[in-house]
């Protein structure tokens, strides 16, 4: 066991995974010698060389389009974007390429890459160093997205992201990086893409979320609980594609109310789908209207961003007003 | 491929080349030291701000204030687009210091209403656009802009900034390209600071310069040394004087050098010797150009002290007044996200007011 955080962690996954396949190649801006603008490359070009830790031109569509040559030649390549806010030039080769080769081919051409990038606000970055975006890769079809809410998590999935078959966007929650240290056990375990996590069990509402938000959604439930004795179950997604849709379902049939909480804008939104799929399965459990906590439709504010980010107060106050519909 | 680089001044600010000096009246060359000399000042008290937890980030223009000759060498009318390190052309055009410092603070008077990082700001007034943070993106945008002044039959140019790490994006690629092929009037200037982050400009490309790059767009091209005010400006106006005969496009590769950390964010203990730095400190911009004027009699050492003295003690009170202003009040998230707020967007602004009126 290590005693980490969430840097160390993701920063141990990569070490351990590329001591044992050789295959595994990190890339992207600044991962070498500065060991990434986060740090969570950090040494690993001193173990492994400036090859399998490639310090590339800026160029985010190079990035990614050639970890997907690399991936259909049989590399495992982890490419990084330095923030998710600059993945643009990249959608191409991640939406027409990495997600469609498989299907394209009949299964012949694939590409087992993973693309981590540190998402998400509460760092004071401002329009394009804070954004969400995971709902747009949502809609694209052939990608998984998984999003740890903690070290131990970070390390599980991330083994989980590179030995999949299957393209990885796999987001760190920049804002809580570095926020807790949690024991992280050394060597090999997995924690499976598309298995959510009951953190805490409850009876009356039910929480979803992911990423960071997670903690401000745990905070909400702990202040629920001590102010108003309403006991909340919040769940956490882990993955949001594959989603575990059995675990919500267990959950809502069990409390018929249901609230999710993540930090992208509303409009079509990743909790706009957890909205509509518990509407279609379980609308004739529902004690009150299925709400959402979100981030606004307006581009990411740097001197607003903790009013525009959703707020412990402010899953607090639908808590309530759900319980008391 | 071996290229010539343009230098009128010398390490220490000696004509090397007194056949190439411009002819720049000397109040316009007064103003331009000036100028230089408060982007330093903006660049220490900005990040003492930073550290201090008053702004929330600081991004460095030192040694690399020679882009001020830009602006002489310009029209006003022309547009620019910056990077983010080109502070000088708006100030030498007439963008204020206190505009500038109460957008540092991010306060109720900076015109981007408190949502940018400090040091990403523009003004229509003074043709100095409003940058990104995605790199390489304005490369594209200026070639149409350009276009546009030729389509409206304007006399002006277009000019954009960027580093050696945009060389690398693929809007570096669509510009030039566009550039050429439609004859823009304009002027790619390529600050090549020999750093993109922790990134040494040899991993951006593996041509030896990235001026070599404007024959494979057809374009023309000419490498400057960058600390080199007179050097910047003949090059800057050759171009425009180019463009505007209808020649099209030149790129400007700026040799130049980043003596500072990439941001506030940056540690660079992490990637590169301190030797390197100290190498490319004897060739600080301000130091020739100061000199240069000096050796013309223009000014004095003493003269250049007071210079520095009075535009310090400016900056600090308007710091001070900065300080006191309240930051943009919270119905100013839903501004300027359309022309008129929509339905939508109307209810969640009242949603927003209506919580935080509770709490
Ligand atoms: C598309 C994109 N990728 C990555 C970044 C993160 N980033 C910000 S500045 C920078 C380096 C830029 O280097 P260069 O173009 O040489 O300009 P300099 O900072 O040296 O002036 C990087 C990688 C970004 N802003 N945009
Ligand atoms: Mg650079």
């Amino acid at each position: 066991m290590v005693e980490t955080n969430m840097v160390g962690a993701i920063n141990m996954a990569l070490r351990e995974e590329m001591e044992r396949d050789e295959s595994v190649v990190v890339l992207g801006e600044d991962v070498g010698k500065d060991g990434g603008v986060f740090k969570v490359t950090a040494g690993l070009i001193d173990k492994f060389g400036p090859e399998r830790i490639l310090d590339t031109p800026l160029n985010e569509s190079g990035i990614i389009g050639f970890a997907v040559g690399m991936a259909l030649k049989g590399m495992r390549p982890v490419a990084e974007i330095q923030f998710i806010d600059f993945i643009w030039p990249a959608a191409d080769q991640i939406i027409s390429e990495a997600a469609k080769f498989r299907y394209r081919s009949g299964g012949e051409f694939t590409v087992p890459m993973v693309i981590r990038s540190p998402y998400g606000g509460g760092v004071k970055g401002a329009h394009y160093h804070s954004q969400s975006p995971e709902s747009i890769f949502a809609h694209t079809a052939g990608i998984k997205i998984a999003v740890p809410s903690n070290p131990y998590e970070a390390k599980g999935l991330l083994l989980s992201a590179i030995r999949d078959p299957d393209p990885v966007l796999f987001m760190e929650p920049k804002r809580i990086y570095r926020a807790f240290t949690q024991e992280v056990p050394e060597g090999e375990y997995t924690i499976p893409l598309g298995e959510a996590d009951v953190v805490r069990e409850g009876s009356d509402v039910t929480l979803v979320s992911y990423g960071s938000m997670l903690h401000v959604t745990l905070d909400a439930a702990l202040m629920a609980e001590e102010q108003h004795g309403i006991s909340c179950e919040v769940i956490n997604l882990r993955s949001i594609v594959p989603l575990d849709i059995e675990t919500i379902g267990r959950s809502v049939t069990k409390t018929g109310r249901f609230i999710s909480v993540s930090e992208a804008p509303r409009t079509a939104g990743f909790s706009a789908e957890l909205s509509a799929l518990v509407a279609e399965r379980w609308i004739e459990y529902m004690e009150s209207p299925i709400f959402r906590v979100t981030g606004y439709d307006t581009p990411f504010p740097m001197i607003l961003e903790s009013q525009y980010l959703p707020t412990p107060e402010r899953v607090l106050a639908k808590i309530v007003e759900s319980y008391n519909y | 491929m071996k290229v010539q680089r343009l230098q009128i001044l010398d390490d220490d600010g000696k004509l090397l080349n007194p056949d190439l000096e411009p002819n720049i009246p000397k109040e316009t060359l007064i103003r331009a030291l000036e100028t230089m000399v408060q982007v330093r000042l903006l660049d220490e008290k900005g990040i003492r701000l930073q550290r201090q937890g008053k702004v929330t980030f600081h991004i460095f223009t030192k040694g690399q204030e020679a882009h001020v000759a830009a602006a002489l060498a310009l029209s006003d009318d022309d547009w620019v687009y910056p990077a983010y390190r080109e502070h000088g052309i708006a100030l030498f055009r007439g963008f204020s210091l206190e505009d500038l410092v109460n957008h540092l603070f991010a306060n109720i008077k900076d015109k981007e209403k408190g949502r940018r990082l400090p040091g990403l700001f523009g003004s229509l007034k003074h043709n100095f656009v409003n940058p990104s943070a995605p790199i390489g993106t304005q490369i594209i945008q200026a070639a149409g802009t350009a276009y546009a002044m030729k389509m409206q039959k304007e006399e002006k140019v277009t000019a954009v900034f960027f580093g050696d790490g945009a060389s690398s994006s693929n809007d570096f690629h669509s510009g030039l390209n566009f550039g050429g092929v439609t004859k823009s009037p304009v002027i790619f200037i390529c600050q090549n600071n020999q750093w993109a982050i922790s990134v040494p400009f040899r991993r951006q490309t593996a041509a030896e310069n990235i001026v070599d790059r404007a024959k494979g767009y057809g374009i023309e091209g000419i490498q400057i040394d960058g600390n080199d005010f007179l050097a910047f400006y003949t090059a800057v106006k050759q171009a425009r004087e180019r463009a505007l005969r209808g020649e099209g496009p030149t790129l400007i590769e700026s040799i130049t050098y980043r003596v500072t950390p990439h941001t506030s964010s940056d540690d660079p203990k992490a990637y590169r010797s301190e030797e390197e730095v100290k190498k490319w400190e004897q060739k600080d911009p301000i130091k020739r150009f100061k000199n240069y004027l000096i050796g013309k009699k223009y000014i004095s050492e003493k003269d250049y002290e007071k210079m520095v003295e009075r535009n310090s003690e400016l900056l600090d009170e308007l710091i001070d007044k900065a300080e006191t202003l309240p930051k943009p009040g919270l119905s100013t998230l839903f501004d300027d996200v359309f022309e008129t707020i929509p339905p939508y967007l109307l209810e969640e602004k009242e949603e927003l007011l209506e919580f935080y009126k509770e709490a």
